[in-house]
């Protein structure tokens, strides 16, 4: 450690105005008070400060992505090696396949999103902001694994640059950056995102994943979607080989959909970190989960298409809705900040995914519309939040008057 | 005489430093409506030109008969009776565009360009003025119309003009056209980048 901090104050120099480096101070900068927490205080009015900065609070985020990125790799492999009908326990290649098939996404999101915020941070010679840590990592997770990675490329500079740098960076943007690079590629790119044939990689990437060809009577369709498009009664749900899924597999996430949402048991240990961290709030979390069980449970009791008739628990398992209610709906950032706020922000989010999946057979997952929907409607909620507060203590006020 | 410093300022200004879209902000739903393919938008601009710089000449002709109380119902009748003119020539001659611009020619009436031109200038100004004013806006706002298409068409559906100028080889390496293009919310963010890019450019125009 302390190597590493006397090498730090010997190449500073280098960085600082005029030195040979000086193109790269913003890049340098990023470095440092990534690895070391910065001393400055401030210097007016009294602050308390801890070493919980952005830099710490994000890192925290990404280690909380790992089980989802991890299982969501295994499962890319899984499915291909299930659909080309080759050897399950072979467990090194379905590795190595999911590793091919995911490790260039998360490059490419890295890469073009951070060059952006290096550039922008080199430009208007401010510090790198961290905010894209965990947008990088997020944007592989949401996306299905066969969408082209130049897609991905076009989409996170879209992103990046019209859902956050033109409102002024990190922690001034209104929409979820992630979900705002999802919805772009949804509308642009809708068949490289949405039907039958993107959620599982059927053809070998980088000589990995065998010669096999894919199987017969396999059907690539996410749950979500073949409820949406079953026609009466109550839809069977299927894996990609036709066997009826139960809610444990829902559960444990061995089924076709976007890379990091399938497991909601890796979500679940990404929830806990957060949670015991305290980095994510548990009000926003828990309204969320009851938002959505609420309406799925008041569509059940209708009961008039397979898609209302789906259980309200495999409602909350299936899709993205998890996935989104830890790590969309509570980013700091772009939800409520009013603690009373969370809540309303929260349920609304609930709400509104399982309102659009149901009543929209357009869209068969409704998370990503519900939160940047949601989203436009923070800053309002917490308005009123804060304006029944004031009124509440000028009453108050007046009385003792 | 005819152009003098004041009348080349009237015509130029609008073209750029005083655009009606991207300073002024007039005249921004008809910009999204009608500029997915460039044929339709070039056409909308023209009538928007025509109609503007005829209304322009005519109000500014009766600008001392009409009392000050109608005025507004006047220049409804006047750019309502040139609209029914140029939506039937369209319909004459070129059908298919007009059958793409469907709602949107008749809604020129509303559009606020037209108003705010009529009351702001051809009220107090010659006709002659008035004319050089209602072109200089009708080209500036169809200019803006032209950028928006020129892009949208191009990265929407790979044509421009409706002929197909995006490669072959380009889609069979897995290139695909930007479907958010075609939609409209992508015009009002094309919008924004020339209206971002135009102040970037211009001093003059950036807030304090």
């Amino acid at each position: 450690m302390k190597a590493l901090r006397n090498f730090l104050d010997k190449v500073k120099p280098n960085f600082e105005e005029g030195g040979k480096l000086a193109m790269f101070r913003s890049v340098f900068d990023g470095f440092e008070t990534f690895l070391f927490v910065p001393n400055a205080t401030a210097k007016q009015g009294t602050h308390i400060h801890d070493c919980i900065d952005s830099k710490r609070v994000m890192s925290m985020v990404v280690i909380a992505l790992i089980p989802a990125l991890l299982f969501g790799i295994y499962n890319v492999g899984y499915q291909h090696y299930l659909v080309t009908g080759q050897d399950l326990s072979d467990v090194c290649g379905i590795v190595s396949f999911g590793l091919a098939a995911v490790l260039p996404k998360i490059v490419v999101s890295y890469v073009v999103g951070l060059g952006i915020e290096f550039v922008v941070a080199q430009w208007k010679k401010e510090e790198i902001q961290e905010g894209f840590l965990v947008s990088g990592m997020l944007i592989p997770m949401i996306v299905p694994v066969d969408c082209p990675l130049w897609m991905l490329a076009v989409a996170t500079a879209f992103s990046v640059i019209f859902a956050k740098e033109v409102y002024g960076g990190t922690g001034m943007n209104i929409f979820n950056v992630a979900l705002v690079t999802r919805a772009f590629l949804f509308f642009a790119y809708p068949t490289a995102m949405s039907g039958d044939e993107v959620w599982i990689a059927t053809d070998p990437i980088l000589g990995l994943g065998g010669d096999a060809s894919v199987v017969d009577g396999m059907t690539g369709a996410t749950a979500l979607g073949q409820v949406a498009v079953a026609e009466t009664g109550i839809a069977t749900v299927t894996d990609a080989m036709g066997t009826p899924l139960t809610t444990m597999d829902m559960f444990i996430g061995l089924i076709p959909g976007s890379i990091g949402e399938t497991s909601k048991l890796a979500i679940l240990i990404g929830a806990v970190i957060l949670l015991v961290s305290g980095i994510a709030s548990w009000k926003t979390m828990i309204s969320v989960f009851v938002g959505g069980a609420a309406t799925a449970y008041l569509f059940n009791t209708i009961g008039a298409s397979p898609v209302m008739n789906l259980p309200w628990y495999e409602h909350l398992l299936l899709g993205g809705f998890c996935l989104g209610a830890v790590f969309m709906a509570t980013d700091p950032v772009t939800s409520a900040r009013t603690e009373c706020g969370k809540y309303v922000f929260g349920f609304l989010v609930g709400v509104v995914a399982i309102l659009i999946r149901v009543l929209n057979p357009g869209f068969p997952e409704g998370m990503m519309l519900a939160i940047l929907l949601m989203n436009l409607f923070a800053p309002l909620i917490d308005y009123f939040v804060v304006q029944a507060n004031i009124n509440r203590r000028l009453k108050r006020a007046n009385k003792v008057k | 005489m005819l152009f003098s410093k004041k009348n080349k300022e009237v015509f130029v200004n609008p073209l750029s430093a005083n655009n009606p879209v991207t300073v002024q902000v007039l005249g921004i739903c008809s910009a999204l409506a009608v500029t997915a393919q460039l044929k339709p938008a070039i056409v909308m601009g023209l009538s928007v030109t025509a109609i503007l710089a005829v209304a322009n000449v005519v109000m500014s002709l009766l600008r001392k008969t009409v009392p000050n109380r109608i005025r507004i119902i006047v220049q409804l009748v006047v750019v309502a009776a040139l609209v029914t003119i140029v939506s039937n020539v369209l319909k004459a001659y070129v059908y298919d565009v007009s059958v793409q611009l469907s709602v949107y020619v008749g809604l020129i009436i509303t559009n606020c360009i037209l108003m705010g031109r009529l009351e702001a200038f051809a009220l107090q100004n010659k006709p002659w003025d008035s004319f050089l004013d209602g072109v200089g806006n009708g080209l500036g706002y169809a200019i803006v119309l032209v950028i928006i298409a020129f892009f949208r068409e191009l990265l929407g559906s790979g044509c421009l003009f409706g002929f197909q100028v995006i490669p072959e080889c380009v889609y069979e390496c897995g290139y695909v056209n930007n479907g958010l293009m075609l939609l409209a919310p992508m015009a009002l963010i094309l919008v924004a980048c020339i209206i971002w890019f135009q102040r970037a450019r211009n001093k003059d125009l950036q807030e304090k």
